[in-house]
């Protein structure tokens, strides 16, 4: 057990190494799942680290290794590092039993073949909606369980609104839109905030509005791709948005709405709690394709998966741990603590039955994408880095959107060939 | 530095004949023994020195020299492919704006923290009341963790509500978009990184100017010399030991900032403020599908610059230690 922490270690400061500058992997030391004890002892990964011991969570994940006469030790870590830290443990020969990560790094885990699919281990995602399941199937099979969604909406500041006299139930394609935000700007208020950072995060939030004007990821610089960029970069022109939307994180640009000069925000699901303490009245509305309607967000949100294992006689066990998380009643309560959106129709309804607030909400992530889907799987990340590039190198003023993604298409074509 | 440990040596050589005679019993027993401890003094740092150096250069070594795809970097069967990882990163597009931006980035910080350093020690070394407190002030930056001073200039700076535009903004100048403007965010990041090198520089040059005499001011201003010629003819050449190993280390730490540029632009917008440094990191982790490849190899490339320049170092010291 000592050399496998040893040698964890050593590879996480060649890792280290790597980056000359510095950031650092900070591998500790685990303790695998070998030995007798450790026969009756399952490990459980999740990207949750905001929920210690005594959370509803934990308390679940407990109750069901209980149920299915193990003993549960749970690890949360930052959903940043657990692409990394899954990939190592992979390597190592070390990977937990189950492992609960962010639904675009479930195809590049599969493709390194750390993922079994749910046929080898019989899980059931008959009841998942389809477009959420999608993110996790590459080459027509499935590698997880969708354990919650979340997605993108627009929330606007009521009193602002009101102000410029703007009526939000009327703002339902990108004329409107650009309508709504310059009333709004001319009446001395913000227009809209949102995310446009260089990471993923920044193509997360662009993707609405490339999808919602009917650009396809697989060809950047269509003139529907130009259109999207278009928009935001006249938006930061007009000033409509400020510029700070090219660093913002969605947290960072969440902050400038609650300031309450913003009308618009585009944020997630898991704002909801954040949004009860604003101290202005706040409404959702979907996000508006270029035609109108609703635009296909992206989806957020989980998959529980099983990694390969050297002994496959676990598979029996971790499967009836993952059946128990994503058992109706539990995905009722886990999706609740977690501010998401549940996989299937059945708690869907419970959920809004419950909460009526959500009810917009769940027809956003019914309308959303995987975007990992449509079979780009691992050639998603290659895409979605050109395409932030795109967004900021336009947002910044340093190309024209359409050269911009003349570019950013060239590239991806070269890195995905 | 190469004299000191010279006359460190002869000095303790000096002393050496005094201790058999002291404890004359213990020295002959030791002779076996001695080598034995010699030895298990010298393993616990052969080996640190292995795996925290060795292996994981080795480790980097490997990994720019492979084909590595998820897939192989967990199967640990990844294809030899030679150098292919150096040319696809010489050939990719963000290669030489990050090679310059790494180029201006350390060479604008070291001028300006060396230059303001200088200026600072020069000035505290005048002893004046308080000064003491007001030097241990300037340490503060280097004090703080480098997230809470990134994190603070990134808010200063803030195009919408930092408090640097609103400064601006009384004196009735534009706001400037110093982190979301392609031309402004290498300045951005350079001005962030020379506050906390400053201290470093400060600390070091104010130690060097103690360990000048002070008589040799006191006939220099016997012979009538101004301040500015003081500083010129007698300060800056007698500190120039001081001032080589403060640049040096200086340029090591400047070559591979990467938290600062990471926290206050993520090396854009559009590559405008990306280093190698920052972008070693971008393909290793920056995206959701890791390059670790092409990311080991940007990494090599800064190793060998930062190399290059400690021999350099070291052969302008050998020089000194020559003529000297």
């Amino acid at each position: 057990m000592t050399s496998f922490g040893r040698s964890q270690r050593a590879l996480g400061v060649a890792l280290a190494a790597l980056v000359a500058a510095g950031g650092t992997v900070a591998c500790s030391s685990r303790s695998d799942s070998s030995g007798d004890a450790a026969g009756r002892t399952y490990t459980i990964w999740d990207p949750y680290p905001q929920f210690d011991d005594s959370s509803d969570w934990v308390t679940l994940l407990t109750k069901c290794g209980t149920d299915a006469g193990v003993t549960v030790t749970r690890t949360g870590y930052d959903t940043t590092d657990l692409t990394n830290k899954a990939l190592l443990a992979a390597q190592q020969g070390n990977s937990p039993d189950v492992l609960i990560v962010d639904n675009p790094v479930v195809s590049t885990l599969a493709e390194a073949g750390t993922l079994t699919t749910t046929e080898e281990t019989k899980l059931d995602t008959s009841v998942m909606e389809a477009n959420l399941l999608g993110a996790g199937q590459s080459g027509g099979k499935t590698y997880g369980v969708p354990i919650g969604a979340n997605t993108l909406a627009l929330y606007y500041n009521k009193k602002v609104l009101d102000a410029a006299g703007v009526d939000p139930t009327t703002v339902e394609d990108w004329a409107a839109l650009n309508a709504a935000l310059a009333k709004v700007t001319a009446a001395g208020k913000k227009g809209i905030t949102f995310s446009a950072i260089g990471t993923e995060e920044g193509s997360f939030q662009f993707l609405p509005w490339f999808w919602g004007s009917g650009a396809q990821l697989t060809k950047l610089d269509s003139p529907e791709g130009t259109a999207a960029v278009s928009l935001w970069t006249d938006w930061l022109k007009k000033g409509h948005a400020p510029n700070s939307v090219i660093n913002n994180t969605q947290t960072t640009s969440w902050q400038e709405f609650a300031s309450g000069d913003f009308a618009f925000a585009e944020n997630g699901t898991w704002q909801l709690g954040n949004a009860k303490k604003l101290g202005f009245e706040y409404g959702i509305i979907a996000i508006p394709a270029k035609a109108g309607g609703p635009a296909p967000a992206p989806t957020g949100g989980e998959f529980v998966t099983i990694p390969v294992q050297k002994r496959t006689d676990r598979y029996t066990t971790s499967q009836k741990l993952v059946a128990c998380l994503t058992s109706s009643d539990n995905l009722l309560a886990t999706d609740t603590t977690l501010s998401y959106i549940a996989p299937t129709v059945t708690v869907q309804d419970k959920q809004v039955a419950q909460n009526p607030e959500l009810k917009v909400w769940v027809e956003a992530v019914k309308a959303a994408k995987g975007r990992t889907g449509d079979d780009l799987g691992t050639k998603y990340p290659k895409i979605s880095e050109q395409l932030w590039k795109a967004v900021q190198a336009a947002l910044s003023g340093s190309k024209t959107p359409q050269a911009a993604l003349t570019e950013a298409q060239s590239a991806a074509a070269a890195a995905t060939k | 530095m190469a004299s000191s440990t010279h006359t460190a040596s002869r000095g303790l050589a000096a002393q050496e004949p005094a201790r058999p005679r002291a404890r004359p019993s213990r020295r002959p027993a030791g002779g076996g023994t001695g080598r034995w401890a010699a030895w298990a003094f010298l393993l616990p740092l052969l080996a640190y020195l292995l795996a925290f150096y060795a292996y994981p250069l080795y480790r980097n070594l490997d990994l720019s020299l492979r084909d590595y795809t998820v897939r192989s970097f967990v199967q640990g069967d990844a294809p030899f492919i030679g150098l292919a990882n150096y040319r696809e990163v010489a050939d990719n597009p963000t290669f030489v704006p990050a090679l310059t931006h790494t180029v201006v980035f350390t060479t604008a910080s070291l001028v300006l923290q060396f230059g303001i350093g200088m200026a600072l020690a020069v000035f505290f070394h005048q002893h004046f009341r308080l000064s003491a407190t007001l030097r241990a002030l300037f340490l503060v930056p280097w004090l703080l963790p480098l997230i809470v001073s990134a994190s603070t200039w990134s808010w200063m700076l803030n195009s919408e509500a930092g408090v640097v535009n609103t400064f601006l903004g009384v004196l009735g100048i534009d706001p400037v978009n110093w982190l979301t403007s392609p031309d402004w965010s290498l300045a951005s990041v350079i001005i962030a990184n020379v506050w906390i090198g400053i201290p470093f520089n400060l600390v070091l040059l104010y130690s060097g100017l103690q360990g000048i005499p002070q008589q040799i001011y006191e006939a220099a201003a016997l012979d009538g010399t101004t301040g500015w010629q003081r500083f010129w003819r007698l300060t800056f050449p007698l500190l120039r030991p001081v001032s080589a190993i403060t640049l040096l280390l200086g340029l090591v730490y400047t070559l591979k900032v990467f938290d600062i540029i990471w926290i206050m632009t993520k090396g854009g917008p559009a590559d405008s403020s990306t280093t190698l440094a920052t972008w070693s990191y971008q393909l290793g982790f920056g995206s959701l599908l890791p390059q670790f490849g092409p990311g080991a190899a940007v990494g090599n490339l800064l190793i060998v610059a930062a190399l290059a320049f400690g021999l350099v170092y070291i052969r302008v010291q050998r020089r000194q230690g020559g003529t000297a």
